[in-house]
């Protein structure tokens, strides 16, 4: 019979890694952020768009991040700018990790005519910022938070096919790859089963700092009126909104910037403990 | 055994004719092989010796389908099974890679994935050729191949990453897993080159005993003309791309026809007291 394996705690990789302290501080935080905006889900102090008297309030036990110009609640703003936030994030990822590890694999793999020919125009995308790239899709395609999503997605592919293609590159030429082959392994099979599982270092470490830029790139662009629209909160537009009286209410300000400033934080520790690992891997 | 002989069938296990393979990735065309041919019958082993670079890897890589398809000008003919595995398509040479033709390679260090458990890998060939096989089937059959290249404790070896064998375990899971499906004929490519020579005495029994068990033909690539001599019915002797000499390992040793020959045979170490 076969022997059952051992159950392991699921989180003791996080001791194997070289600075396992940077990773489980940026957890922390993400964690911090998820379950507020897990509770946003489920349970808010106020409306986010209801508007009230009780306008450009300070800290107080009712209102615990103060009120705006319109009297909204600004902490259930943030939980639910967080929410909006980390969904274009997401999102953001899917489509550009996705694809940009298809793509990458496929060129990286192949090689050829194709491959030159893709990764011109990878090269060409590469050379917009991913703001201005946006910007054109959202004129385009209308405002909206789906529409940003995939604006952001397809801004970036290349940076994610670039770094998958280079490691199939790589991995490609690799004595157990080639034994793969040797085995009567299908192509697909050696592009997801064999080379895949030895690129997921690289590409984690991607991930979080593409999910970073996702986050500053949605905050910059509901920052400039592009994304959610209004009354639906984001934290760029919250920000935004909120720097005209700045002083009346810092909370205003500062709460969704905490936000933003500590998701960025949080990924990039993660990011940085992972990347270590994957270089000690090498 | 070196007496022993096959004689020629009708149709032969494996029958290569005229293979020539040539360079083109330079300015001017690099010849490999040239004029090869070379027939194994079922059950037979066949040495190919030859220096470094006298294309006896590069007619491996031919036998077993790994050729770069863009660099390379190949004319003739691989007959296995009554298919020309030179010129089928991707899909057929897959049928049999891993199935009735596997390869060991010189290198049991970087053979396997790193980030995958021994078993999964020694499995690979029956999750590829026999996907009817039900995940406990193929754990029974890969622990018995894995017994049956000299491997101990299997079920703990199963569970294991490369990185925790040494380089002889390593080599034996390679043999494990290549002829888990009781391959018809096994290339071994310097499958002990990197081992020291107790392993290599050891590796070279292995195949003996895989050979007489099943009736695996082995074609056995080497430098070392001794190794050859344990092993192998007959001999080919490769230099620069040809065929120099042909003949039974004992034949080939005794009495070498040619002068490369005996120059390698002159190369082997001797212990001299």
């Amino acid at each position: 019979m076969r022997m059952k394996q051992t159950r392991r705690n699921p989180l003791a990789f996080i001791d194997t890694l070289p600075n396992p302290k940077l990773f489980r501080m940026g957890a922390l935080i993400t964690a911090a952020i998820v379950l507020l905006v897990l509770i946003g889900l489920v349970w808010m102090p106020y409306e986010p768009t209801a508007m009230s008297a009780d306008q450009m309030q300070g800290i107080s036990a009712s209102h615990l991040l103060g009120t705006d110009k319109m009297g909204r609640d600004i902490l259930s703003r943030v939980m639910y700018g967080s929410r909006i936030t980390l969904v274009v994030a997401l999102g953001t990822m899917v489509i550009g990790a996705g694809l940009g590890v298809l793509i990458g694999a496929a060129t990286g793999f192949y090689g050829g005519m194709a491959d030159e020919i893709v990764m011109r125009i990878m090269d060409g995308l590469f050379a917009f910022p991913n703001v201005l790239l946006a910007l054109v899709v959202v004129s385009l395609l209308g405002s909206s938070t789906v529409h940003m999503i995939w604006a952001l997605g397809i801004a970036f592919i290349p940076s994610f096919t670039r770094v998958v293609r280079s490691e199939y590159i790589r991995c490609k030429h690799l004595d157990y790859v080639k034994n793969a082959r040797l085995q009567g392994a299908s192509d697909a099979r050696v592009i997801f089963v064999h080379i895949l599982p030895n690129v997921s270092g690289v590409l984690l470490s991607n991930l979080m700092i593409g999910f970073n830029n996702a986050v500053l790139a949605e905050a910059g662009l509901s920052f400039l009126g592009i994304g959610s629209q209004p009354p639906y909160a984001s934290l760029g537009q919250m920000i935004s909104d909120a720097q005209a009286y700045f002083f009346e209410v810092p909370t205003a300000v500062l709460g969704p910037g905490l936000v933003i400033v500590l998701l960025v934080l949080s990924f990039s520790l993660m990011g940085e403990g992972l990347r270590s690992a994957a270089k000690e891997l090498d | 055994m070196a007496s022993l002989t096959f004689a020629a069938s009708p149709t032969p296990l494996l029958e290569i004719r005229d293979l020539h393979l040539e360079f083109h990735d330079h300015d001017r065309p690099e010849v490999a092989v040239e004029d090869f041919n070379l027939t194994v019958e079922a059950g037979e082993i066949v040495g190919i010796v030859g220096e470094s670079g006298s294309g006896k890897s590069m007619t491996a890589m031919a036998i077993a389908g790994l050729l770069n398809r863009h660099a390379l000008e190949r004319s003739g003919h691989i007959f296995f099974d009554g298919v020309d595995l030179l010129h089928c398509d991707r899909a057929t040479l897959r049928r049999y890679q891993g199935n009735d033709i596997a390869i060991i390679f010189q290198e049991p260090m970087t053979s396997l994935d790193p980030l995958q458990r021994i078993g999964r890998q020694v499995e690979e060939a029956l999750r590829i050729h026999h996907r009817e096989l039900s995940a406990d089937a193929r754990y029974d059959i890969a622990l018995r191949a894995m017994e049956a290249a000299g491997l101990s404790d299997v079920e703990r070896v199963y569970r294991m990453y490369p990185h925790e064998l040494s380089g002889g375990m390593r080599q034996r899971v390679m043999i494990a897993a290549a002829t888990i499906s009781r391959p018809k004929i096994l290339i071994a490519d310097e499958p002990t080159t990197a081992l020291d020579v107790t392993i290599q005495a050891q590796i070279i029994a292995l195949l003996r005993e895989i050979n007489a068990e099943h009736g695996t033909a082995i074609i056995f690539i080497s430098h070392d003309l001794s190794l050859v001599r344990q092993l192998c019915h007959r001999v080919v002797v490769m230099k620069e791309g040809r065929i120099v000499e042909t003949n039974t390992a004992r034949e080939v040793l005794l009495h070498p026809r040619e002068d490369y020959t005996k120059m390698l045979i002159d190369a082997i170490p001797r212990v001299e007291l």
